[in-house]
Order: structure tokens, then C-alpha cells, then sequence
């Protein structure tokens, strides 16, 4: 089984801060991590090819500093990795990073099952995964909190939900989003630091993957981000005070004041 | 201080300090509270490869030495110096077949432990040999194929949790110091089985007990090198293990340096950090020489342990009592440091110094070791 996983370095979410004037991420003197939705995606990867035998690809567009995420990936048991990587990516929206990614894992030679997080803690659109599944022509589940089984070209995962969870069967090749309950990620072996250190990284530009320019970075965006800012505080907050049943009474006088 | 760490042994180092940080710590209290054994956090050490870093590649190991061990010792002791020594019981357990087993014996073994799909121990003490390991009194007899074992062992690390020991017994009591020799038992042998677990002052996460042998039936093949070679295969063990202990002293003493410095920058008193009182900077400047001083001692006799393979018992003697001794007096100054908050379980430095004692006392006590280098140094003296 060619499974793929794509994974987004992103600033540490300790650490987050607006550059004022373009309102944009600052990401200079932060400190980078992978998106910790994607170490579970590798994770449950992982899992499935140590029990299913198989290849397991990490795949991140972006810049060329991302090398180091796509190398904590290999320390964590992933075998292959491809970086996707030019100035005409810069600026893309979901729309045009899930056509560069879909085109890079085509120029791969495809996938029978794509792993992602659910969303990324910096954009928090989670639209890449379904996005790209679209892309490729693929079936796919989201907010995935198990796989069930796998059986020749059937999969079973469940989904998780508001108020419990579906088991859904799906035919491979698909994608599948998944929720932090599915694992533990692993901590990096040392033979998988090794190989980290040495594995070749497979580069790949816009040319590499035969994309349209029209359709990539900013140019092939329909997202144009006009402002950036941090929500005012608004309302008021007061702590209710007594036992239980007073507390529950202010609640109630309160909320018939409002409605 | 920089000690010139290979590449390879900076990633050993990355890996065990990944695991102290994200598994030992965050466990440490409630393993010692409850007297739980750390089977997870050991699953987790065997997943990342450290379980067999000194066991040779051909037998599944990672082929590391005696100074890779320091290395990840220090690490996993800066958290829990009772889930540490859970994790080294097994090196020391396994040891003895790696000195002096057939080959067979380590096919057979090793590539297991190495994975951490078993668990090792060392026996060695027993009710009447402590100190001195001419006490013995379990013996083995060999009655055809087999060997026969008789006897009691006494504060066995990973009694119980392991499934392969490897006991020194008495095969020829007439020969004296040549008449020990040591086997391997396997936990579903016949005639084997364990006393209660003994409750301890600190390693609490680490499990303690009997091994008690009625009448224990075990192929002959079971037998570690020849016949007789017991003694000398167990001081060849103590010159790998014992720099090992020293590391868990290190560690141990830069986790207490490390609470005790963060504390006494936060911690105010008369209007200000009592780090600005020289009466504390005079503790935590003491503190840090003594660590430090251990630490080039430690490294510079793992590397002698590696590059030398015998001659090293002086020096292994002096890097554990060094640094064993400097943990005692370390933790005690940082629950001081602490003070009333040292004192209470919900800090971490009064569990250091309890876990301190035991690295004074065991793989041989600190008088033991000034003993062996005692014992060097008249032997060096007398050949000039």
C-alpha cells in the first residue's frame, strides 16, 4: 500500500504574533513545529504500513525550511519524502495548494490511501484534505478517530461526530482527515533519526510537477485576504458566586433579562 | 560544558531526553506513589531503540558501548532514577551472556532483550552476601543434562518483571573464589519463583524481590562461559555497569540543580529572588562544581571503558562513588534550597533525595569501591 502524508509546518502556537503592518504571520525568531494534526496522520501512516507492509511518503509544499519537518517525519518511521517547493506557491490560497499538491502526488506516482490532519493550527481552514481529495479524484472521510480494519481494497474508519461516531466502509484509493483521539503519536527512534539525517529529499518546483502557472500562489487563489486582526474583546464577564442552586437562579434571572 | 559528543551520540541523547521530558516526568510521582512498575515508559525506550544501544548489531542491538549508555543513563535519571534503573537492571542482566556466553546463548537471548520484548535481571546478592560475595550460599549441582539450583536471592532488581535472570550459583564450594558459576533462568522454569515485594525508601517505580530456587531444573547449555568463571564474569560486568550508575547520579544531580536554580529565582523572601542571597548562590554554585567535576569524570572513564577492555576497575570505582556520593549531597542541598516546599511530595526534589541513597549502596557501596581502588592502588605501587 503507497500511502502518502501531508504535513504543514506551522509557528508554534505558544508562540504566536501578527506583524503589525502586513497583518500577517510574524514568522521570524518563531519557532517552527509540524502541524500536530499531521504527527497523528504519520502516526496512524505508520501504523498501517508496519501492519499492512507498504511505503509511507510525507509530502509538505512550502518553503525550503520545511526540509527540517519533513525530516521529524522520517525520524518518526515515515520512508520517503518530497518537498514542493517555488516562488510561484507563494501566497496560495486551499484552492491552489491542493492543485500543487494533487499535481506533486501524481508526478509520484499516485497513492492508494492520503493521510492528512484534520486542519492546520495556523490557517484552521481544514479544507486542504477534502480539497485535495476532490484533486485527485479520490472518496473521502473526515475528523477520521479509528480505522477499523483494512481488507484488500476496503477500509473501515470511523468517523467521529457531535453526538458519537459513524463507521464507514470506503474502497481505497481514498483520503482520510484524522481527529487527535485516533493515537499517541511516537517519539523518534534513533535508528529513524539516523535515516532521517541521511534520506535523500526529493525536490520538486513547479516545472518538476507540470503545473499551470495560472493556477498556483496568489495568481491561482480566489482567497485574497483583505485584513487581518485580532478579534476586539467585547461583552461583559461576571463570575457567579454561591452554592449551586443560587448560582443556577442568577443564571436564569440573567438570561430572562436578556431574552 | 561541551564534551565533544559525536553526531551519533547527540541523537542518543536527543532521543532519551525526548522520552525523560515527554513520558518520565510527567509519571515520575504518581509510578513512586503507586510502586508501579514503568512497563510503558520501558516499551517506549525499547520503540526508539535504546533498549539494546549496548547490545551488538548482530544480535539486534543498536552496537553502541559503555559511554552510549552514560549518555542515555544521565538522561532517563534526570527524571526518575527509579524507572532508570528499571530500564538499566536489564543491561546489567544481560551483560554477563554478552562477556562471556556462548554463542548460542546470545542468539538466543540478546536479539529479545534488545528489542524489549523481554526483560532482564542480575542475581547476585543474597541474605548472607552483600558486601561479600563469598557468602553464597545457592548452589548448583549438575545431574545429568541439567543443572539444579538451590537457593535464595535477595534484592533482585526486576524480580518478578523479568523473564530472563542471570544467577550466580556455587558449582564446587572446595575452589573458593573459583568455585561460582553463572546461569541463565528463565521465568517459566520449573522450581522458580519469587518472594514478596519489598517496599523501599525511594526507586519505588523500580520492583525488588526474591528469587527463590527449590530444586530449579535447567538445561545444561543454560550455563554462562566455563565452569568456575562465575566471580570473574560478574567484576567484568561491574566495570560496564558501574559507570552507568554514576550516570543516573549525574542525571539525578542536574535535576536537582535544575529545580533548585529555577525555585530560587522564583521564590521571594525579604523583597527579593532568594537566588540574589549569597547564602543560596554559595549552595547552588557548590552544587554545580561538584555535578560538573562528576560529570568529566564519568565521560572520561565511559570512553576508558570502551577503549580499554580491561584494567578499568579502578577507574569505574571511582567515577560511582564520585558521582553517587555527589548525588546525595546535591539532592539534600536542593530540598534545602527548597526548603519547607522541598519537603513536601508536590515538589520533586524530596524524591530525589530519597532515590539518592540507594546509588550509594547498590552495585556494590561506596566503601566497596574505595576498597577496589584501594586494592589497585597497592597493586600499581607495588610493581614500581
Amino acid at each position: 500500500m503507497k500511502i502518502f502524508v501531508c504535513v504543514k509546518q506551522v509557528p508554534d502556537a505558544k508562540d504566536v504574533r501578527l506583524d503589525p503592518k502586513t497583518n500577517t504571520l510574524a514568522r521570524e525568531g518563531v519557532q517552527s513545529i509540524m502541524n500536530p494534526y499531521d504527527r497523528h496522520a504519520l502516526e496512524e501512516a505508520v501504523r498501517l504500513k508496519e501492519q499492512h507492509g507498504g511505503t509511507v511518503t510525507v509530502i509538505s509544499m512550502g518553503p525550503p525550511q520545511a526540509e527540517a519537518t519533513l525530516r521529524e517525519a522520517i525520524s518518526c518511521g515515515a520512508d520517503e519524502m518530497a518537498l514542493v517547493s517555488d516562488r510561484a506557491f507563494a501566497g496560495a490560497d486551499t484552492w491552489a495548494t491542493t492543485y500543487t499538491l494533487s499535481m506533486a502526488i501524481k508526478k509520484l506516482g499516485g497513492a492508494d490511501l492520503i493521510i492528512c490532519g484534520k486542519q492546520a493550527i495556523d490557517g484552521d481552514t481544514a479544507q486542504v484534505g477534502p480539497g485535495l481529495a476532490e484533486r485527485m479524484g479520490m472518496p473521502y472521510l473526515t475528523c477520521v478517530r479509528k480505522v477499523v480494519s483494512v481488507a484488500g481494497q476496503v477500509i473501515r474508519l470511523e468517523r467521529m461526530m457531535d453526538d458519537g461516531y459513524d463507521l464507514v466502509e470506503a474502497e481505497l484509493p481514498m483520503l482520510f482527515t484524522v481527529v487527535k483521539e485516533i493515537n499517541e503519536p511516537r517519539i523518534p527512534s534513533l535508528k529513524g533519526k539516523m535515516k532521517a539525517k541521511k534520506q535523500e529529499l526529493v525536490m520538486l518546483s513547479a516545472a518538476d510537477i507540470g503545473a499551470d502557472p495560472d493556477l498556483l500562489g496568489l495568481k491561482g487563489s480566489p482567497t485574497q485576504v483583505v485584513n487581518v486582526f485580532p478579534p476586539e474583546m467585547r461583552g461583559e464577564r461576571c463570575l457567579l458566586e454561591g452554592t449551586a442552586d443560587e448560582q443556577v437562579a442568577q443564571l436564569a434571572t440573567k438570561l430572562e433579562a436578556i431574552l | 560544558m561541551d564534551y565533544f559528543l559525536s553526531e551519533e551520540q547527540e541523537m542518543i541523547v536527543d532521543v532519551a531526553r525526548q522520552i525523560t521530558d515527554e513520558m518520565i516526568i510527567p509519571q515520575r510521582a504518581e509510578l513512586d506513589e503507586k510502586e508501579e512498575f514503568p512497563d510503558a515508559i520501558l516499551q517506549t525506550i525499547a520503540q526508539a531503540d535504546l533498549f539494546g544501544l549496548y547490545i551488538p548489531e548482530e544480535y539486534g542491538g543498536f552496537g553502541g558501548g559503555c559511554f552510549d549508555m552514560v549518555l542515555a543513563l544521565e538522561q532517563f535519571g534526570r527524571g526518575c532514577v527509579g524507572i532508570a534503573t528499571a530500564f538499566a537492571a536489564n543491561a546489567l542482566g544481560a551483560y554477563p551472556m554478552l562477556i562471556a556466553g556462548s554463542d548460542e546463548l546470545k542468539q538466543k537471548y540478546l536479539p529479545e532483550i534488545a528489542s524489549g520484548k523481554k526483560y532482564a535481571a542480575f542475581a547476585l546478592t543474597e541474605a548472607n552476601a552483600g558486601s561479600d560475595a563469598s557468602g553464597i550460599q545457592t548452589t548448583a549441582e549438575l545431574d545429568g543434562d541439567h543443572w539444579v539450583l538451590n537457593g535464595t536471592k535477595q534484592w533482585i532488581t526486576n524480580a518478578g518483571e523479568a523473564n530472563i535472570y542471570t544467577v550466580i550459583a556455587i558449582t564446587d564450594r572446595a575452589k573458593g573464589p573459583r568455585g561460582a558459576t553463572m546461569f541463565v533462568v528463565e521465568d517459566t522454569d520449573e522450581g522458580f519463583s519469587y518472594g514478596a515485594k519489598e517496599k523501599k525508601l525511594g526507586i519505588r517505580a523500580s520492583s525488588t524481590r526474591e528469587l527463590i530456587f527449590k530444586d530449579c531444573r535447567i538445561p545444561k547449555d543454560r550455563m554462562i562461559g566455563r565452569q568456575g568463571t562465575g566471580f570473574i564474569t560478574i567484576m567484568r560486568t561491574l566495570d560496564q555497569s558501574r559507570p552507568g550508575i554514576a550516570a543516573l547520579g549525574l542525571g539525578l544531580g542536574q535535576g536537582a540543580l535544575d529545580e533548585a536554580v529555577t525555585y530560587a529565582k522564583q521564590r521571594v523572601q525579604f523583597d527579593k529572588p532568594i537566588i540574589s542571597f549569597q547564602a543560596v548562590q554559595h549552595i547552588l554554585a557548590d552544587m554545580a562544581i561538584q555535578l560538573e567535576a562528576s560529570r568529566a569524570l564519568v565521560y572520561a572513564t565511559a570512553r576508558n571503558v570502551d577503549t580499554h577492555k580491561t584494567g578499568v576497575s579502578k577507574i569505574a570505582s571511582m567515577c560511582k562513588v564520585m558521582a553517587t556520593d555527589m548525588a546525595m549531597k546535591v539532592t539534600t542541598d536542593a530540598v534545602q534550597v527548597l526548603a519547607g516546599y522541598g519537603y513536601m511530595r508536590e515538589y520533586p526534589v524530596e524524591k530525589m533525595m530519597r532515590d539518592a541513597k540507594i546509588l550509594q549502596i547498590y552495585e556494590g557501596t561506596n566503601q566497596i569501591q574505595r576498597n577496589v581502588i584501594g586494592q589497585e592502588l597497592n597493586k600499581e605501587y607495588g610493581k614500581k
